[in-house]
């Protein structure tokens, strides 16, 4: 059993290897191996949005990816400097600039690239995922 | 420009490689940013610039016009964060008609084979 986390750059829909990445890790996890982190970065985080509503009969990445987290335990994170300037705010950052609505809920996370790095030196694989 | 076939690479503990200019996307200053809150972070981080990448190093940089910070004032900080491994690709410097005097830091050049050997030497690499 490895434990793995992923580096997301794409964005949803706009390329395939936000994609890629979930189908990634649907089979780490049905591998019998861990998926400890996933961490959005770049155009990435736009996968975090809760607003995304794509048309019934294609994958909704966002949904995809909390289950992941609710069945697997996997954290999700968001880099928050590369969230904020691509509109990417949870109910706390939405608050504290003053914006009337928010776009990212729970279990997805705004953190800071220390997390990645962190998830880089405590995971056996960090694979990453970009246009 | 000389070239290092046989030279002795020290690896860090993270190679961050660069392939993408100052201006246009933001994945060069997305990139250094990693490079430096790792070595915040106490990690030993080198440097590859590649292709486009190698623009980021140019001397006299300006922000501003196309309504971008630039990455200048990052790379001015590679330095009082420790990062001092900067590799270059022989090969992008020479496609831009470009040689190591026209970079604002010191660097270290490397042929094909060498980056072959840099990428395989370190545990760790996150590519922008």
């Amino acid at each position: 059993m490895l434990n793995y986390a992923l580096l997301v750059h794409a964005a949803p829909y706009s390329h395939q290897a936000a994609l890629s990445a979930l189908r990634f890790a649907e089979t780490v996890v049905a591998g019998g191996h861990r998926l400890k982190t996933v961490f959005f970065y770049h155009d990435g985080v736009h996968n975090a949005s809760a607003l995304m509503a794509p048309p019934q009969d294609e994958v909704h990445l966002a949904d995809g990816w909390k289950r992941l987290h609710d069945e697997h335990g996997a954290e999700l994170l968001v880099c928050v400097a590369a969230g904020l300037r691509r509109g990417l705010l949870d109910a706390g950052e939405a608050n504290r600039h003053g914006s009337a609505s928010h776009s990212v809920e729970p279990p997805f996370e705004l953190t800071g690239v220390g997390q990645l790095v962190d998830a880089m030196l405590t995971n056996d694989r960090l694979i990453t995922f970009a246009p | 420009m000389t070239t290092h076939p046989s030279f002795d690479i020290e690896p860090q503990d993270l190679l961050v490689v660069l392939r993408h200019p100052p201006h246009g996307t933001q994945w060069l200053r997305e990139g250094l940013d990693v490079a430096l809150v790792a070595a915040a972070f106490g990690q030993r981080v080198g440097l590859l610039f590649q292709g486009d990448g190698i623009f980021a190093l140019l001397k006299d940089q300006q922000a501003g016009a196309l309504g971008q910070k630039g990455t200048h004032s990052q790379i001015a900080m590679l330095e009082m964060y420790d990062i001092e491994a900067l590799w270059v690709s022989e090969a992008a410097l020479a496609e831009r008609g470009l040689a190591r005097e026209d970079l604002m830091l010191p660097t270290t050049s490397l042929n094909a084979e060498a980056v072959a050997k840099l990428l395989r030497c370190h545990p760790h690499t996150l590519i922008f």
